[in-house]
């Protein structure tokens, strides 16, 4: 059947790459637009932010949810079964000690854990001014909080990020990036319209929602992470089935 | 295409190869991580520095982590049922 099919879609995919335009030299005529609109109706410097978050952000509440399903349907996997139980904090650092990581691993990964969240806040609060933006800059936030982990204190994580605290900040982010949405609706004109000041480009408060949007997501995006990676941990290493009597 | 993203297109194809021929699950998830490096630096030469952030993060931390932990997980799992096969 491949020896019929394979034939056929290697000329259909040479007709079509015939057609396309050389390496480097696509303008698009969106891309034009995009270009030209934000910057100067926007005064946004990001062209990948101002797309997410004001040109397209409608598409963008739905990838919010998308993700934030997906982390719920991974919690609700991952829960305690009834014959499964967890081992207690205490119990857990008498005999688990995570990794034997060497002593500069764990110094290493210690160091790691302010750069890593001073730079995913940065990213995530620069959205609409350099690369990055709320989901860049969330996944850092989240990365730099789990460095914890790899300073082989993962009982540690759990006090610094508490389930119940992750859970209520994804909820928040996803909340309120629907409700800036809704603010478009109540004091503009449509959902989602870019309805605060815009002040200056290249200014950290600037382009109007953007930088809210921007923060919105990033708390979500990070929570998001931090939970799923947290869900899957506790799986392996503090669940377990309890011994039949 | 200028040299760098002739070699971030090679190693990328290089490494996605790598990555399918690599049997075992714990040593894939290793290699998967290290292609995701190469994937970044596609990404950054490609003048795509959001993707390449997030993919940087994803793919060398957010993945691999996950696979771990379901290692993990299964061998345990096993462990417990050999346990209980032998008593």
């Amino acid at each position: 059947l491949f020896a019929f099919a394979g034939p056929g879609l290697a000329a259909v995919l040479v007709l079509a790459f015939v057609h396309l335009p050389s390496f480097g030299h696509a303008h698009e005529i969106v891309g034009l637009v995009v270009n030209g609109v934000e910057l100067a109706q926007r005064q946004a410097t990001d062209m990948v932010t101002a797309l997410n978050f004001d040109l397209r952000a409608f598409d963008t509440l739905g990838e919010e949810f998308i993700l934030f399903a997906s982390v719920a349907g991974v919690a609700l996997i991952l829960r305690q079964l009834r014959d499964e139980s967890e081992t207690t904090l205490e119990e857990e650092l008498e005999r688990h000690r995570f990794a034997r990581a060497s002593d500069a691993l764990r110094m290493f990964s210690l160091a790691l854990v302010p750069l890593l969240v001073a730079f995913g806040g940065y990213v995530v609060i620069h959205g609409q001014l350099t690369p990055g933006g709320g989901f860049q800059g969330g996944v850092v936030l989240a990365a730099g909080v789990l460095a914890v982990l790899l300073a082989g204190r993962y009982l540690a994580l759990r006090v610094l990020a508490p389930r119940l605290g992750l859970e209520a900040a994804e909820a928040l982010g996803a909340a309120s990036y629907g409700l800036i949405g809704l603010g478009g609706l109540l004091f503009g004109s449509a959902f989602f319209d870019n309805f605060l000041p815009l002040g200056q480009a290249g200014h950290l408060l600037s382009a109007g929602t953007m930088p809210l949007n921007s923060l919105a997501v990033g708390i979500e995006v990070a929570a998001a992470f931090l939970l799923t990676w947290t869900e899957f941990l506790d799986q392996a290493l503090l669940v377990h089935r309890d011994r039949e009597p | 295409v200028s040299a760098l993203q002739a070699i971030g297109l090679v190693l990328v194809a290089a490494g996605g190869g790598a990555v399918v021929f690599t049997r075992e699950p714990l040593r894939q998830a290793l290699v998967l991580g290290v292609y995701g490096l190469s994937l970044t630096f596609l990404f950054f030469t490609f003048q795509a520095p959001d993707v390449a952030l997030s993919e940087i993060v994803i793919s060398a931390v957010g993945l691999p982590l996950i696979v771990l932990a379901a290692l993990r997980k299964i061998s345990a799992h096993e462990r417990e049922r050999e346990d209980e096969r032998q008593r």
